[in-house]
């Protein structure tokens, strides 16, 4: 799925969720289209039928049909079956209802700033070491105090986020500076990140693949160079990526 | 009151008279939307292509493209500028407070606002508003790059984005004094409805017009001072220390900011409880509007006025309780998101109603194409075309894909700009032999038409299907993200469009400055309407109408009876000269 374009509808969906949101925004197309030829038509047919001509006189009665009202509570009902029965329910079970950490196959920090995404995966110990803003520098941008034992083991990349296809993975997401939004776009994902708050979401991919990840919050002069790559590994590969990206991390600090 | 003499100043300048004001609120914005249209086209330019240098306008931004090419921040000061000035100081100048000056006191009978002279103020403060708003262009650092929502920490640090300096500051300013231009003028409104109403006219004989006003006045009065707390408190932030918005732990570029205990998201709820009442108070006049021109051109009554004035007030109520739509992804309660999600359908039934009630006016009608009714269709199609995109973003769950994409983009400018731009043209169209006492050209008033509508719907509902792509809006370079590399050729085409939307205005502009000086000379009642503006001398004097007030005995749609060789009667005519039908 190397450099895929999206075409001109929804973009490829590779989440188990994301049918759920595509059918919504597909059934309101429908919808909408049958609500917008009907007036339309309506509109059309009134204008030419009634156009001015010499010796015609308007009939001021009107429309005397009740057609209309059966209409407006047809739309209303089927709004309300939409909401109720679909839409909110994926709502909840996206947004509400985030599952434990012991439920999921990953948990990961991502962490917003100008302009640019870090991960912090919490490693073998599956413990996230301390972090603290006083420790942020150049080469550490997350604060992550290497004196908790916790921290030992903990992976950070910037712009790089791999998982795993086939598991339940759970973020934590938050920001450093001003407001960001987490935004990719295949696995139907989108959620501010904002400073000072930490929001947890959910997902779980269908495919693996690599794919761009967007900032879709304004959030400065670069904004739109916050891009970040997302990649869906086998599991195997993920292993062999967090194994890398470990030995990269000890020789780093070797090398410091 | 109309005898004494008056010299240049006190009659054109510093006037207290409403129809005065009006026409220099009108004026006024409309220089303000030729700011907003260029820095569209500047917009336009860098989208359709990005990186391309040009020359000469190098010359003209030294700073913002230096040899041509856009830097990344002036960028994003443009799409802010774009905002602010279209919503506030466009749409919102010429649509409210200049229709709504011009208007009130004419439909209702009454000779002048019920504070002159306070009406006079909310101008020139507003005027004030509206020139700290263009002077941040100046400034070090450039206007405001913070979008026009304005969001903290972006908007209440200065190291967070160079428009985030004094450009900032005077953007917040600019806001507050706006918001108490609006609420001076919205006061003057409500008092005069309430209270200077001729003989006879009962609120169940106002037009929609005037319902539309009272409405959009009274919801104005109760969101928009939230954002004069929040402006005021974000230049606390700013630049007394305070931490209303901002919470411990910032590093903003390296630097640990010195703040705590502060919530972005409260900025977003105080910005869009104001935020999203604006969107109707800039639509429903424009509805009221078309409410009140499609009988005039069908000849026959508006159909449903009492379900419509119903339906108004229901939008206006559930109007301020939807902020939150616009914060689906924004990390609140999710809780919140399900509650927003069903105010948000709630308040689709009595905008469906108005809709139904728009299209029912046109069913056995007479009608005749004169331009101020072309635009009125306008409004009927933009309103039902940007009604159905509501559709989708007002459902949280469809949200999540939706927001911040070009489909968002798409919807409110159909919304805010669209059925607002063709309310304001109806308008003009069709009070302009009321305030200049001639007619418009009909030939170039209708060629204004389509090059508006065409160019409009290409250009809106094009983005639309960007936004379904994922094409995500305020990107400096799009074409960085490879996924949606092959929108370039849609957004050229939409860059066209732009372009055709914005020259094809000067139809317009030719034929309004023609037509004060040259245009045929209009009679009192040029389209044979039925509302007490039509029953003065046009232009209205001063005093509006000469030595007595109309007494009113009928409703404002008369149409369609036979009254001695006329197919109408207006409001003021007595019963027993013309039947009374409602």
């Amino acid at each position: 799925m190397e450099n895929v374009m999206y075409g001109w509808w929804l973009p490829p969906d590779v989440s188990t969720h994301g049918h759920q949101i595509d059918f919504i925004i597909n059934f309101l197309h429908w919808f909408m289209l049958v609500l917008f030829v009907g007036w339309g038509v309506f509109m059309a047919i009134a204008l030419v039928k009634f156009r001015a001509r010499p010796g015609h006189k308007a009939d001021p009665s009107g429309v005397t049909s009740h057609l209309s009202t059966y209409m407006e509570i047809g739309v209303a009902v089927i709004e309300v079956i939409l909401l109720v029965g679909l839409s909110i329910p994926t709502w909840a079970e996206q947004k509400s209802e985030p599952p434990a950490e012991d439920e999921v196959g990953l948990v990961v920090r991502a962490v917003g700033e100008q302009f640019a995404w870090n991960f912090h995966y919490p490693g073998p110990d599956g413990r996230f070491g301390r972090t603290d803003v006083e420790l942020v520098d150049g080469g550490n941008p997350l604060g992550l105090d290497s004196k908790d034992p916790a921290a030992a083991d903990d992976i950070t990349t910037i712009n790089q986020f791999h998982f795993p296809v086939g598991e339940k993975v759970l973020l934590y997401l938050s920001s450093k500076d001003v407001i960001h939004s987490f935004s990719l776009p295949v696995m139907r994902v989108k959620q501010d990140a904002i400073p000072g708050m930490t929001v947890p979401l959910w997902f779980e991919a269908t495919e693996t693949g690599s794919f761009e990840v967007g900032c879709a919050q304004l959030c400065g002069l670069g904004h739109y160079r916050m891009k970040g790559y997302m990649t869906i590994d086998t599991a195997e590969s993920f292993a062999a990526w967090m194994k890398e990206q470990a030995e990269l991390a000890s020789f780093e600090d070797d090398y410091y | 009151m109309s005898d004494h003499p008056q010299s240049f100043w006190s009659k054109y300048i510093f006037s207290f008279d409403h129809k005065v004001i009006g026409i220099q609120y009108i004026v006024t914005g409309f220089v303000m939307a030729g700011i907003g249209a260029l820095l569209s086209i500047l917009i336009r330019l860098q989208i359709a292509w990005p990186g391309q240098p040009i020359e000469f306008l190098g010359k003209l931004f030294p700073e913002g493209m230096p040899g041509g090419y856009m830097m990344p921040e002036f960028y994003i000061a443009l799409v802010t500028m774009h905002g602010t000035i279209m919503v506030f100081f466009f749409i919102s100048y010429v649509l409210v407070s200049g229709f709504g000056n011009f208007l009130i006191p004419l439909q209702i009978g009454a000779r002048d606002m019920a504070f002159p002279l306070l009406n006079m103020l909310s101008y020139w403060v507003g005027l004030v508003s509206a020139l700290v708003m263009l002077g941040a262009f100046f400034v070090e650092g450039g206007a405001a790059a913070s979008g026009w929502t304005a969001y903290p920490p972006l908007s209440a640090l200065e190291s967070a984005v160079p428009g985030s300096g004094m450009g900032q500051t005077l953007w917040l300013l600019s806001m507050a004094l706006f918001i108490v231009s609006f609420t001076m003028g919205g006061l003057n409104y409500v008092a005069t409805i309430f209270s200077m109403r001729a003989p006879g006219m009962s609120m169940m004989r106002m037009p929609l017009t005037v319902w539309s006003y009272f409405v959009a006045a009274i919801l104005g009065l109760l969101a928009f001072p939230a954002l004069t707390a929040g402006a005021v408190m974000l230049l606390f932030d700013r630049h007394l220390g305070t931490s209303f918005f901002l919470p411990a732990g910032l590093v903003v570029g390296g630097e640990l900011v010195q703040a705590g205990g502060g919530s972005p998201l409260l900025w977003q709820h105080l910005f869009w409880f104001l935020g999203h009442p604006e969107v109707y108070v800039l639509l429903l006049p424009a509805l009221g509007i078309a409410f009140d021109v499609l009988p005039a051109f069908t000849r026959k009554p508006v159909f449903g006025y009492r379900l419509s004035v119903y339906a108004l007030i229901a939008t206006g109520a559930l109007g301020m309780i939807v902020w939150g739509h616009h914060m689906f992804v924004s990390g609140m309660s999710p809780f919140s998101g399900e509650y927003f999600s069903i105010a948000t359908m709630l308040i689709t039934i009595p905008m469906a109603i108005i809709g139904v009630n728009f299209l029912a006016s046109l069913w056995g009608g007479r009608v005749i194409f004169k331009t101020p009714m072309l635009f009125a269709l306008g409004v009927v199609a933009f309103f039902g075309t940007g009604g159905l995109g509501g559709l989708f973003l007002g459902n949280a769950t469809a949200d999540i894909q939706l927001h911040e994409t070009y489909f968002v983009v798409g919807h409110f400018h159909f919304m805010i700009g669209g059925v607002t731009l063709m309310g304001t043209f109806t308008a003009i169209y069709f009070w302009f032999p009321k305030m200049f006492g001639r007619y418009m050209s009909e030939g170039l008033g209708r060629a204004h038409f389509w090059f508006t509508v065409a160019p409009f719907y290409t250009l809106f509902l094009g983005q639309h299907f960007l936004g379904l792509q994922g094409l995500t809006r305020r990107y400096y370079a799009w074409d960085s993200y490879q996924y949606v590399a092959d929108a370039l050729p849609t957004n050229v085409l939409l860059s066209v469009a732009a372009f055709v939307l914005v020259s094809g205005q000067v139809l317009f502009l030719g034929n309004f400055v023609w037509s004060i000086f040259r245009g045929r000379v209009a009679e009192r009642n040029p389209w044979q309407a039925t509302t007490l503006e039509w029953t003065t001398a046009s232009p209205a004097p001063h005093g509006n109408f000469g030595e007595h007030i109309p007494v009113v005995h009928r409703w404002p749609y008369e149409y369609g009876i036979d009254a001695g060789g006329e197919d109408f009667a207006d409001q003021s005519v007595a019963p027993d000269r013309a039947p009374v039908t409602a």
